[in-house]
């Protein structure tokens, strides 16, 4: 069993009007089987109201399952007793940056997530160091929050996440609000957590360009899995992504819409030098 | 007819130590039915410059003329700027409170003093400028999908008829066909209807495919104001003040390092990919 499991998921929620009458039931995560591998990269895409950050929510008991199962680490979520072991082994970081720092002072920030898990206070210090070098933000831990920016801040919150030693992270659209460069920042700490310290990552994300180094992507559409495989086997189809809504990065836009101009080039090209490499090829013929 | 910022500058806390000037000596004109992209990283003072044209934000030096007249002159009528210059706020679908969409979008004519049946009329003609299909205007505004939340928020803007519309990062948060659709829109409605539209937004690749003019800002100052394809040439300093190129630009200039013989000045999937073909078929 992977780090991450789950059988069958469904969870529904119960549509009320004002009167508190029920109006119907809504399902928005249908049968879903998921399995991630310790140490595994993996991506979740689906348009705005696919099920994604309601799955999310049952990775750290956020959210339980109407019907089928959860297990982190062989832990069920349902399991009250591992509640607390399940939320410290799967952190989560959530899309507003503001909503979830709450020190006066960065390193007090990072800090308390070991402190309220009980860890002495000379390994919270110790731990409070390495996550903040993990994500390139020991130089600002005397700072104070406010004075970051937002891809500053969105770090800090992954700081206080690795300072708990989870073993895998789920992000939900961290980078929605940032600028071109907090975007940057959070994308390279994320993928250092993951290449260096080996991390179980699950990240959810309208941007294209930040999965094309996933080992696994999973589109999400109306509660269910649309589609799953490796990002060069899903963004090879740029019509059924469209479809759903989604879109893929803009080098391979760019290639598809070379091919449909005639120019014969693999599917499914992901990065700049893929296209280089593609293009002089044509060239040299 | 036009918004016209002189020497404008604005200072927080003044008084205190802890004085920040988040506006330097903004000079800027903006005619009327241009397409205006606003960029900047987080805290070079976009926000503040786009509170500063309705008047939510006095000045602390320089002043505003909106048509020709100072805005913070004695006896000027906010109100009716503010129904001018209409200005869409980040994650505008917080704002909505009403029962259903079309009183929502009814609030605003209604605050201007419009009797009920005007004030419907300009509802009605606003939603169906956002592009929202009658059958959700009796619909809760909570029921909705992210993104016609926001289209009924923008709704809730072009009622008031406005002359300018801001749209600060209109698309955060919404999965890339709701982005396509909310920017096509307003695109579509400022050709018919000849508005001035600026555009707050951390995409690059958005500002370059829709708007014909990019300001951007950087610590409180304007760093450029020129057309996309001038603008997007000094990709060097846009990166040492957080922003970038859209990617297609730095493709070119990856493809001509390569050998390639391609212009490097395409900001758009479609430029780029017509140079790509020339330089083949050449």
């Amino acid at each position: 069993m992977g780090i991450i499991k789950t059988d069958k998921l469904v969870f529904e929620y119960i549509r009320r009007d004002e009167e508190g009458n029920v109006e119907g039931i809504t399902r928005a995560v249908d049968e879903v089987d998921l399995d991630v591998k310790q140490g595994d990269f993996v991506a979740v895409l689906g348009h705005n109201g696919s099920g994604k950050s309601t799955l999310a929510k049952h990775i750290n008991a956020i959210l339980y399952p109407t019907e089928g199962a959860v297990w982190v680490d062989g832990m069920n979520t349902r399991d009250e007793k591992d509640l607390w072991n399940i939320r410290q082994e799967a952190g989560m970081v959530f899309q507003n940056p503001d909503n979830q720092i709450i020190g006066q002072v960065v390193e007090e920030d990072v800090g308390f997530g070991p402190e309220n898990m009980g860890v002495p206070t000379e390994e919270i210090w110790a731990r409070v160091e390495e996550s903040l070098k993990a994500v390139g933000m020991y130089e600002y831990r005397k700072f104070s929050p406010n004075k970051l920016s937002g891809g500053q801040k969105q770090r800090v919150s992954i700081a206080g996440v690795i300072a708990m030693h989870p073993k895998c992270i789920i992000l939900d659209e961290p980078t929605a609000m940032l600028d071109p460069n907090g975007r940057k920042e959070v994308v390279r700490a994320v993928r250092a957590l993951n290449d260096v310290e080996g991390i179980t990552v699950v990240l959810i994300t309208h941007y294209m360009e930040e999965i094309i180094h996933a080992d696994k992507v999973f589109v999400m559409d109306q509660g269910r899995i649309a589609m799953e495989g490796t990002p060069r086997e899903i963004f090879s189809q740029v019509e059924k992504l469209k479809e759903l809504r989604l879109d893929v990065p803009q080098v391979t836009l760019l290639a598809h819409e070379l091919q449909r101009s005639g120019i014969r080039l693999p599917d499914g090209i992901l990065t700049v030098e893929e296209l280089i490499k593609a293009l002089l090829a044509v060239q040299n013929q | 007819m036009s918004i016209i910022l002189d020497h404008v500058d604005y200072v927080y806390g003044g008084d205190t130590t802890l004085a920040v000037h988040a506006l330097k000596d903004v000079n800027l004109v903006i005619p009327d039915g241009q397409f205006i992209g606003l960029i900047g990283h987080t805290g070079s003072g976009k926000s503040t410059l786009v509170q500063h044209l309705n008047g939510l934000i006095k000045p602390t030096g320089g002043s505003i003329y909106f048509n020709g007249e100072d805005i913070h002159a004695e006896g000027y009528d906010k109100k009716k700027l503010r129904s001018k210059v209409g200005l869409v706020f980040q994650y505008p679908e917080h704002q909505l409170f009403e029962i259903d969409v079309f009183k929502d979008v009814c609030f605003g004519p209604k605050n201007l003093g419009l009797s009920q049946k005007e004030a419907e009329l300009r509802a009605y003609a606003a939603l169906k400028q956002v592009g929202l299909q009658d059958e959700y205007f009796y619909q809760s505004p909570f029921d909705l999908s992210g993104g016609q939340k926001r289209r009924v928020a923008i709704a809730g803007v072009l009622a008031m008829k406005p002359d300018v519309l801001v749209l600060d990062e209109p698309t955060a948060g919404l999965d890339p066909r709701g982005r396509d659709e909310i920017l096509d829109q307003v695109a579509k409605l400022k050709e018919e209807t000849g508005i001035t539209v600026i555009l707050v937004s951390h995409s690059m690749e958005d500002v370059a495919k829709y708007v014909e003019r990019i300001i951007v800002m950087n610590q409180g100052s304007v760093m450029y104001d020129d057309a996309p394809k001038e603008v997007f040439k000094h990709v060097k300093e846009l990166e040492a003040v957080g922003l970038a190129a859209p990617q297609v630009t730095y493709i070119m200039q990856a493809l001509r390092k390569n050998g390639m013989q391609v212009a490097t000045d395409a900001t758009t999937i479609g430029e780029a990919a017509r140079e790509i073909l020339r330089a083949l078929r050449e």
